[in-house]
């Protein structure tokens, strides 16, 4: 009974979040919502005895990736969508794409809510979960070693990626002078970059 | 008990949710946020079916799975800043040089 209701409960936040994530047109309410879907996310899989998978989505998706997001979108300074048509207007009622678009999101909705409700109740869970994490990390660093490992490399591009492409460029011509200012600055002390004035000739 | 079809009509919704804001939204963070919603619906599914059978490797997809959003959140947000340096918007419909 219990159970029923906290399932209840956290579905129904998790799903009111991510509709207003989508609904809102400031993208700083879009990240602060969805990192409360994110929590009702998180008391689901306590639901379903997974505490290590709750705790990383708390850590790396709450903490981490959407701090990313927060940054990025307060970094940009570009808070309002710019829309050619009325938000007023329903979205199955807008011009072209987006109807199609959000007719499309709505079978694959029905499609899904049919296919699974034909199967009915049958799924119930087994008593015993692998719920402790000795037993992932076990698993994690035999069976699944390789994966892990290719991990890392990922994150390592990701993060090289990451920079390069954030990077300022060099060859922009707004950052020209500015660039040609330091390296006078740097020519001033001497070839070999900036040496203390005092060791000049 | 929690029946595993509860929780895959909810990963179900959530996904939707998610294809939905993708094709709406007309902001590039935005449209990123609703994958992260999509990898969401996907993540608990994994969990309810690794929990349905009795298996840890439901979880252990959960883990390289968040890995790889990570790492596309961090791409994707690097583009972002370098889409939005050259043209000063985040309107998909903005960036059209590649299209024929």
């Amino acid at each position: 009974m219990t159970e029923a209701v906290a399932f209840y409960a956290f579905a129904a936040v998790a799903v009111v979040a991510s509709l207003l994530v989508i609904a809102q047109r400031n993208p700083v309410y879009s990240v602060l919502l969805l990192i409360a879907s994110f929590g009702a996310l998180s008391g689901l899989y306590v639901l379903l005895e997974a505490p290590f998978v709750a705790v990383i989505q708390i850590i790396v998706y709450a903490g981490a990736i959407m701090v990313l997001f927060l940054f990025v979108v307060m970094l940009l300074n570009a808070p309002h969508e710019d829309t050619e048509y009325d938000e007023r207007v329903h979205p199955l009622l807008r011009p072209g794409p987006m109807r199609f678009g959000a007719s499309l999101a709505l079978l694959l909705a029905g499609e899904l809510w049919w296919a699974l409700g034909r199967a009915g109740d049958s799924g119930r869970f087994p008593a015993g979960a692998v719920a402790s994490v000795g037993a992932i990390g076990r698993s994690l660093f035999t069976d699944y070693a390789f994966a892990f490992e290719v991990t890392s490399i990922l994150i390592l591009v990701a993060m090289v990626g990451a920079v390069v492409l954030a990077r300022r460029d060099p060859f922009d011509r707004s950052v020209v002078p500015q660039l040609e200012e330091e390296a006078q600055v740097a020519s001033s002390f001497g070839a070999g970059g900036p040496a203390p004035p005092e060791n000049r000739p | 008990m929690i029946p595993l079809n509860y929780y895959l009509i909810l990963s179900a919704v959530l996904f939707s949710i998610g294809t939905a804001g993708v094709f709406v939204r007309r902001n590039l963070i935005t449209i990123l946020l609703s994958i992260e919603i999509m990898l969401n619906a996907v993540n608990l599914t994994f969990v309810a079916f690794g929990r349905a059978l009795g298996s840890a490797d439901g979880q252990i997809i959960v883990f390289f799975v968040m890995t790889v959003a990570a790492a596309e959140a961090a791409v994707g947000l690097a583009i972002v800043i370098g889409l939005f340096r050259h043209r000063e918007s985040l309107n998909p419909a903005t960036f059209t040089s590649l299209k024929w």
